[in-house]
């Protein structure tokens, strides 16, 4: 059996099994065939041995917001160099999302993007398809045919529906097909700011993005969340009253879950400093209070899930005055890493973090991943939890170059990616 | 409280010229929170030197004779722009006007080639107005001369607060200990914003009047008090400083109409009464009489509106002279 793999001496992680301890996993025809805790493995002949020396092993990373520009804006990044990228970071799963040229709110484009991805990326890639046709918030899509080609979940993406009657029609139709939807959260005429409202905005006389813009949309879809018991997602909360509105909610519906970006657990409002539009996101980056808060919020489980929101932008759309600037920043490859640092800072466990980037996305979109179970596809990472670097844009495999963590000193790194039990990324410089 | 908003990465990130002046370390000003108090005083001093030159028959001084200065504007304003364009002449540089008609679709592009094809002119100062906060201070990084910011969106204006502050110490002979009162749209006034910044770091005290439609977040903290009663607000102050209104706040966006805001926020002769009997009244321009002010007293004693156009010349003369200037040196 030339393909077994056997990872020894690693510590092995499984949020989903709270397991935490030294052992040793066998993989097998790209699947987990058995995990040795103070056991020895039995070793046959032909087997390929790599020994981790106490390095962490853990399920896959899964990624539920990854804007790429296929089809349509290749030159911002193609599914290809996101999976290079997504490798790099640990990333054995991305959901892309629908803003794309054409709009992916087709069966044939759904189509599209899973055989493009099987032909030319690395890693598992799923996508997203619109919530409404064309991303207009005007008329359904057809859930039905867009679950058959394999979308995995309705969302549109970096709009945020806000029709209160459309809403309560694509929850309820979704529901129909139990399937998940994701909502953008940000209030179109509230949220046409530049920047959280704080005292900087006023500073630096930028239109001001009230909390309001997200918490009014987030009740909303909460409230009809619960009339339909469709799966809901908030895509992304960003402060506070956030947390509290999602707190309240849960007590009564364990159908809904929210994410948060990365940026905003990393940074808060004062990183703009002199308009620096890399950081000039959606949802905003908010005050030191609200990213503590979310924080918090992670640790005692009102937040489920981690997005590195990854969204590359060229210099075109980055390059000009703060207002006019495109949203977004890229994030695959930093993604483990800048959520590390809250566990190097001892604000979150490390099985708390593990478990917002696997094993909830894999609940919330039903995949049977985010685990170490036997059976389940080999989808692994092995990763140094102190292994020191320095983040350097032009080191980085996305093909846009819009980090927020440029010369960012990160703890923690990727050595190897398994998906399917198959290497996609081994770290050289060890 | 300036510097919790402002961080000035361009003054040590530009090398392209060394600073000529020893008291005046800075290649553009992008905005009043880049200054400190000396450097304020060192200008308005410069500036009261400037306002005789351009009493004197011959109104020259040639400091920056063979210089070139052009005047960029994304957004018209004849006044401010002829006012910088005569400041460039009466120190002997050559100045060009551009005029520069944005298309929505690319405005950010144009800005970044237009500013390095301006670049490419070797000029030795570049006057930029433009329609976006922070829009000057990203031209002045792709460009090696020196930059002055005539207005960025609703961020910064600097040399109106400059020229403001020399009305008002010509007035009342000091700055320190005076009370100050802002009245109008401060939400969308970048002259609010830099007259704040540069009042507060002269130690003056500072009130805004506005409709609570019309404040920014967290404005308390940038100024002494809020009053959103005018007639509270302008009790016993020395100067007044009225804003314009612009026409596409009023029809219901952020105030319902012009007659209520004028009964509310209008500086009229009766309420003018209310503040010290030697109180001034300035605004900078264009007046919307009848919105905001009474044309009696914009026309009357107590206004300063046209010295203030005067003292605009004076002060972008010494901005220049300090930036460009080659004779250069402090004011007694």
């Amino acid at each position: 059996m030339s393909n077994d793999l056997l990872i020894k001496n690693a510590r092995i992680i499984d949020p989903n099994s709270e397991l935490d301890d030294e052992g040793s996993l066998l993989v097998r025809n790209g699947k987990i065939a058995d995990i040795f805790i103070n056991k020895e493995p039995l070793i046959t002949e032909n087997i390929k041995i790599i020994d981790a020396k106490g390095l962490i092993l853990a399920p896959g990373l899964i990624d539920i917001r990854v804007f790429t520009g296929e089809p349509g804006h290749e030159f911002r990044e193609t599914l290809a160099s996101a999976s290079m990228a997504a490798a790099a970071g640990g990333v054995t799963t991305f959901v892309t999302m629908p803003d794309t040229l054409p709009v992916i709110d087709d069966a044939a484009l759904v189509d599209f993007i899973i055989r493009r991805a099987n032909a030319t990326a690395k890693i598992n890639i799923l996508p997203a398809a619109a919530m409404t046709k064309g991303l207009r918030g005007k008329e359904i899509s057809e859930y039905g045919l867009l679950k058959q080609a394999g979308a995995v979940c309705f969302t549109d993406g970096r709009n945020s529906v806000s029709s209160s009657a459309l809403l309560k029609t694509a929850f309820t139709y979704a529901a129909n097909f139990n399937m998940p939807i994701i909502n953008h959260l940000n209030d179109p005429e509230l949220g046409t700011g530049h920047m959280h409202a704080g005292l900087m905005a006023t500073g630096l006389g930028l239109k001001p993005i009230p909390y309001e813009a997200e918490t009014i949309p987030l009740e909303r879809d909460l409230q009809l969340a619960a009339l339909s018991g469709v799966r809901y997602h908030g895509a992304q909360i960003s402060c506070a009253a956030s947390v509290e509105i999602m707190r309240r909610h849960k007590e009564r519906n364990n159908n809904i879950s929210c994410g948060v970006s990365i940026n905003n657990l990393s940074l808060n409002e004062n990183d703009i400093g002199s308009y620096r539009t890399f950081f000039k996101l959606s949802p905003p980056l908010r005050s030191e209070k609200d990213r503590k808060a979310l924080i918090s919020a992670l640790k005692e489980g009102i937040i489920d899930i981690i997005h590195s929101d990854h969204d590359p932008q060229d210099v075109e759309g980055k390059r000009v005055p703060f207002a006019q600037a495109a949203n977004g920043a890229i994030g695959l490859e930093t993604l483990l890493a800048a959520a590390l640092r809250l566990v190097h800072s001892g604000e979150v466990e490390l099985k708390t973090i593990l478990r917002a980037l696997s094993t909830n996305p894999a609940k919330l979109l039903g995949l049977n991943l985010g685990k170490l179970e036997i059976g389940t596809r080999a989808d692994i990472i092995l990763f140094d939890i102190d292994y020191p670097w320095v983040v350097k844009e032009n080191e980085l495999l996305s093909r846009s170059r819009n980090t927020i963590f440029e010369r960012a000193k990160m703890s923690g790194k990727i050595i190897k990616t398994f998906v399917g039990g198959k290497e996609v990324f081994a770290l050289t410089e060890r | 409280m300036s510097d919790n908003f402002h961080i000035d990465e361009n003054s040590k990130n530009n090398k392209a010229k060394p600073p000529k002046n020893s008291f005046f370390q800075h290649k553009d000003l992008l905005g009043i929170a880049q200054l400190n108090q000396v450097e304020i005083i060192n200008l308005l001093d410069r500036a009261e030197e400037m306002i005789a030159i351009s009493r004197q028959p011959q109104k020259i001084f040639p400091s920056l004779t063979g210089k070139t200065q052009i005047n960029l504007f994304f957004e018209n304003s004849t006044r401010t722009q002829s006012s910088f364009e005569i400041a460039g002449k009466r120190l002997g540089a050559l100045v060009v006007n551009m005029s520069v008609k944005t298309s929505s679709l690319n405005k950010g592009e144009t800005l970044i080639d237009t500013a390095a094809t301006l670049n490419a002119m070797r000029p030795d100062i570049i006057v930029v107005r433009h329609s976006e906060a922070g829009a000057v201070e990203l031209l002045s990084q792709k460009v090696g001369c020196s930059v002055v910011n005539a207005g960025d969106g609703i961020h910064e204006h600097p040399t109106q607060a400059l020229l403001d502050a020399l009305t008002i110490r010509r007035h009342k002979k000091r700055l320190n200990g005076l009370t100050v009162a802002i009245c109008g749209d401060i939400a969308h006034s970048r002259v609010a914003r830099s007259n704040l910044l540069l009042l507060n770091l002269m130690n003056v005290r500072t009130r805004i009047i506005a409709p609570r439609t019309l404040l920014p977040t967290g404005i308390e903290k940038l100024c002494s008090e809020v009053f959103t009663d005018m007639d509270e607000g302008l009790k016993q102050v020395d100067v007044i400083m009225m804003l314009r209104l612009q026409q596409e706040r009023i029809s219901g966006k952020l105030v319902p109409s012009m007659r209520e805001y004028y009964h509310f926020y209008g500086l009229d002769q009766e309420r003018l009464k209310l503040a010290k009997p030697d109180a001034i009244v300035m605004h900078p321009g264009p007046i919307n009489r009848g919105v905001e002010i009474d044309p009696l007293v914009a026309d009357g004693t107590q206004s300063v509106i046209n010295e203030q156009v005067e003292m605009g010349v004076a002060v972008r003369m010494a901005v220049l002279d300090f930036l460009a200037g080659e004779k250069a040196e402090p004011a007694k």
